[in-house]
Order: structure tokens, then sequence, then C-alpha cells
């Protein structure tokens, strides 16, 4: 049922779950429903404040232009692959995609 | 119909690793991943882990505004980067950093373009500057593989996205628009093409008005070529059975050469694109882009002008030099050893790619000095060699490597001058053909018989007006 106050149906919850790689069941996806919708209920409180005229705020400093030198430094491999939890020599596993 | 609805329209999205950087786009990470161990250069960054910052590559923010600014682009003042998200272990922070034209996104540059010989503009719609995703391998193929094997070696490798209207009319002016692409490219030494994976590109084609199909997967400009050809006749021969094109996007099969129909899950809008917020935005001032003008390399265009005004080559001679950085370098190095630059020209643009061709080589592969090139054009512009032998000694150099001088003394392949020692040839040869000769002397036609027996005899080595002058000299007394 697509109301204005239940802006997410079952099915987009369903292609949300696909797109995430979740498996969800029927009753996962009424539930998921109600969730997401209470949270973007509860977002729409924003919407009240009249942003008219006023241009997006990207970063909330006033900050450019931070740039690094092109020098390389040497990789730290090492730690970070003793913290993968799953590997197959040096390649990192993951589950397969189709 | 009109002819708009007859023609093929091609438009491209090419994505070039900006390969002379030492570093990935957004951390210190070493760029040279190839040939090291899977998962060699990475750090907390390109892996993403929880709490890393990017930071953007200064040079690679130099060589992006080079390239837009060869390209024609109009540059953007002020620029964002973007999430674009999705689930996929290519990038393990779930997305890619890059830029977006929608959304309150900026791209890096609008509206560039590339002139085809022809003096057609292809236009360039966008360019963004954006982060290379990780190389996945399977046990077997992508559909049989149990799990998958991610190095991220290659995962933030700085990478630049060209995007093309679909103003290219056939597989070949795929092709041309690529060379001139990569040649340009090649010149600000902001890419090696020769390295494995450094280009990459997409392509979409509609024929007859029809349903637009998109092509991924294509790994080289290369085989740009032959995918389009495929999938323009994949569609012709539908239309011709009377089935309509069904929009769709294929994957292009490199070892079968076909392209496969693909089901993509995501949508545009699935990506949910918004501002990566751990960067923050650029400015680029007309100060900083008139510097960088100024101190670009010379492009392709301005050094086939000056080919033609330096070394005197035709301009189709200096357009083919140039099409390859590598050739004009190369050729350039024989045209200042020369005092006949242009003979260099007709040597290297016109001479050598069907040899080329025929070996299945490049010009790289073969051990042959540009001196040698230099030493062979000098021989045929002093006339110490007729045409005829200077391809024979021509040949000879490209498959030993040997000097076209060494080739020469050894073969005994001077010019014959002496018109005392052409007569004797020419008598000799009136001896041994009475028959051509009689034929000769009825039909101008079969002088072209005895002329070729001459030459035959001579290995080519007299100058061909004066071998016709003195047959039809000896004709006429006969």
């Amino acid at each position: 049922m697509k109301t204005p106050k239940h802006p997410i149906s079952e099915k987009e919850v369903s292609h949300l779950a696909e797109l995430a790689r979740l498996e969800l069941s029927g009753k996962d996806v009424t539930e998921m429903r109600l969730h997401l919708n209470k949270i973007l209920d509860y977002f729409k409180m924003i919407d009240e404040v009249d942003t008219e005229g006023i241009s997006p705020t990207y970063h909330v400093f006033d900050l450019v232009n931070v740039l690094r030198d092109d020098t390389p430094h040497s990789p730290e491999s090492k730690d970070l692959l003793e913290n993968v939890p799953k590997k197959k020599g040096r390649y990192i596993k993951a589950p397969r995609m189709i | 119909m009109s002819s708009e609805s007859k023609k093929i329209k091609i438009g491209l999205e090419v994505h070039c690793q900006l390969t002379s950087l030492k570093t990935k786009l957004f951390c210190n990470s070493p760029s040279d991943y190839r040939e090291k161990p899977p998962n060699t250069n990475i750090c907390p960054v390109c892996i993403g882990t929880p709490g890393s910052l990017p930071v953007l590559n200064r040079n690679a923010l130099n060589y992006a505004t080079m390239v837009a600014s060869s390209l024609n682009f109009e540059i953007m003042s002020h620029m964002i980067f973007f999430r674009k998200n999705y689930f996929y272990p290519d990038m393990s922070k779930n997305f890619q950093i890059t830029q977006y034209d929608r959304a309150g996104g900026v791209p890096f540059a609008i509206n560039g373009y590339i002139l085809l010989n022809d003096g057609r503009k292809i236009r360039l719609g966008r360019m963004q500057l954006e982060e290379d995703p990780a190389k996945i391998s399977y046990d077997g193929t992508i559909e049989s593989s149990s799990e998958t094997y991610v190095d991220y070696n290659r995962a933030g490798i700085a990478l630049i996205e060209i995007v093309t209207e679909p103003d290219l009319e056939s597989p070949s002016d795929a092709r041309e628009f690529l060379n001139k692409l990569s040649s340009i490219l090649e010149h600000l030494n902001v890419l090696d093409l020769g390295l494995e994976g450094s280009v990459r590109c997409d392509a979409n084609i509609s024929h007859r008005g029809g349903k637009r199909v998109e092509i991924k997967n294509i790994s080289s400009f290369k085989e740009v070529e032959r995918a389009l050809n495929f999938e323009m006749t994949r569609q012709k021969s539908l239309a011709s059975k009377g089935i309509s094109v069904s929009q769709e996007t294929r994957h292009w099969d490199d070892v079968r050469r076909i392209t496969i129909s693909l089901r993509l899950k995501e949508e545009e809008q699935d990506y949910r694109y918004f501002p990566e917020t751990d960067l923050v935005p650029v400015t680029l001032s007309e100060t900083f882009i008139e510097k960088i003008n100024h101190d670009m390399p010379e492009l392709p265009k301005e050094r086939e002008i000056r080919f033609q005004q330096e070394y005197n080559h035709s301009s189709e001679i200096a357009r083919v030099l140039v099409k390859d950085k590598y050739l004009a370098d190369y050729s350039e190095k024989a045209a200042k050893e020369s005092i006949a630059p242009r003979e260099v020209g007709i040597l290297l643009a016109v001479n050598l790619p069907p040899f080329l061709n025929e070996i299945g080589k490049d010009l790289k592969s073969l051990d042959v000095a540009p001196e040698h090139f230099a030493e062979l054009a000098d021989m045929i512009s002093k006339g110490e060699v007729s045409r005829r032998s200077a391809k024979t000694i021509f040949l000879e150099m490209l498959k030993t490597g040997q000097k076209p001088r060494n080739i020469f003394d050894k073969k005994g392949l001077d010019v014959i001058s002496d018109s005392k020692s052409i007569e004797d040839i020419v008598t000799k040869i009136f001896k041994d053909n009475p028959e051509a000769v009689k034929d000769a002397a009825k039909d101008t036609k079969a002088i072209n018989f005895l002329l070729g027996k001459i030459m035959q005899e001579t290995q080519g080595r007299v100058d061909p007006s004066i071998a016709t002058k003195l047959v039809k000299q000896k004709l006429s007394v006969q």
C-alpha cells in the first residue's frame, strides 16, 4: 500500500535487500518496511525547515584544495592482511557474486 | 526514411588511468601495482578501513587539468567529489569516489571535443576524475566460481572518465577517435598505453534510429573497433530478419570475440549518489589553468604542423607520424640525422606500416635504430640506390637490423648509371628474347615485358626511364 504516510513499498524493500545482497523472508520484509517508514517519517521533520534561496552545504568548513604531494609511502599490507578474516594466499576472499 | 535514421550512432565512455602518477588518487600507496603480488600496494585508505581519510593527489589534479584543457573542455572552477554506492567487493568501502553531473554534483569538465581528420567534431559531454576499483579473479569463470578473490592493488588508482556524445558514425570513426585521444594523452605524458589495463572502454551503438545497446568490458582500444563491428553486424542482421533490437547491456567476450547479453541489477538511481564529505571541494583559479596551459607539452596537432615546416613532410605523412607518440619521437630522431627528412617520413609512414602489419609486430619490437632509416633516406635522396633496390635494402634492414650501407655493399645494389653498361644489358635482353622484340615492334604494350626482363637481370638497379628510352631507341632501328 503506497500512501504518503508509508512512502516505501514492500517491493522497494525487497529491491533494497537484493542490492545489499541480503536475504529477507516475507515476514522480514513487512517488518523492515515498518521500520524504514518510521525512520523516514522521523526525518520528514527536516522538510519543515524553509530552505528557499539557500544554497546546499557540502562541507561545514570553508576549506578547499586540501592536496598532498605525489610521493609514495611504503605500503602497510602486512598488518592490513592480518585483519582479513578469509584469505587465499595473498588474495582476499569474497562471496560469489552471481 | 531520413538519412539521419539510416545512420549508425556510436558513443564511447573511455576510462584512462593516469599512469605517470607515482601514488594512487587519494592515498600515498604506490601506483606501480602491475607484476606485484596481490594486496601489496594497499593502505587503510584504499582498502577503506574505518576512520581512514582520503586526500587528493596534487599531480592528479594537474594532469586532469592538462587533459581537460587539451581536449577543449570547459573546466569547472568549483568541483566536489561524490560517492557512488554499490555492494560489490571491488570497492571494500561499498562506494567508489567519483564525480557526478546530477543531484547537485559537478564533474571535472564539460563540453569538450576532438576533431576527426575530415573535420567532424566529436563532442565530449563530460570528464570526471575517479578511483579505479580492485581487480577480481575467479576460480574458472564468473558463473562457475564458488567464491571470488580480490586484489586491492588497483583499488584507488587515478582514472579519468571521458564520455562522448553519440557523434561517431562507424566503428572506424571510433578507432580514429581513440587513436587521436591516446596520442594526445601520450603526448601529455600522463598515460602509457603499453601498460596492461591502462585504458578501458564501454561503447553504445544504435542502428537506424533503433534501440541503444551498451557494450561493456572492452579492455583495450584495439578491441573497440572489433566489438563495434560485431555488434553492428548483429544489429543489422536482426533488422534484416525484421526483429527489433532491444535496449540492453552486453558484455564483450574478447576470447570468443562476441557480445553476450548481460543483465545488470543496478539502475542509475540505485547508486544513491551523494557528496563525499571526507574530501573538501576543489577550486581551480584562472591563473592555475593558465599556468597549466603555459607549461603544456607539445600536442599532436601542433607537432603535425611543425613536422611539415621543419622536416618538409606532406600533411598526410605528418598526420600518420603523430598518430602514435613513439613513432613521432622515432621519426623525429631519424629526421634530425638525415639530409633528406622528407624521405625518412615516407619510409616510416608509407613503407613501414604494411611490413609491420604483415609480420604482426610493432616498431618498438624491431631492432632497428632511427639512424638506419636516416642512412637509407640519404642514400635514396643522393640517387645512390634505385627505388627498387631501396625497397630490398629496407626489408633486409627491418628483418636483420643491419645498417643499410652494409646491406648495400654486400648485395651490390649500386645503381648502374653508365650508358655503355645499360646498352650492353639491353642488347643481351634483345638477343635472348627475339619473339618479344618482334611483338614490341608492333605493340608498344609489349615493351613492358622487355623492361621487366631488364629489371630482373639488373635486380632493379637501372633507372626505369633510361631503360625505356634505350629500348625504344633500339626498337626503332630494328
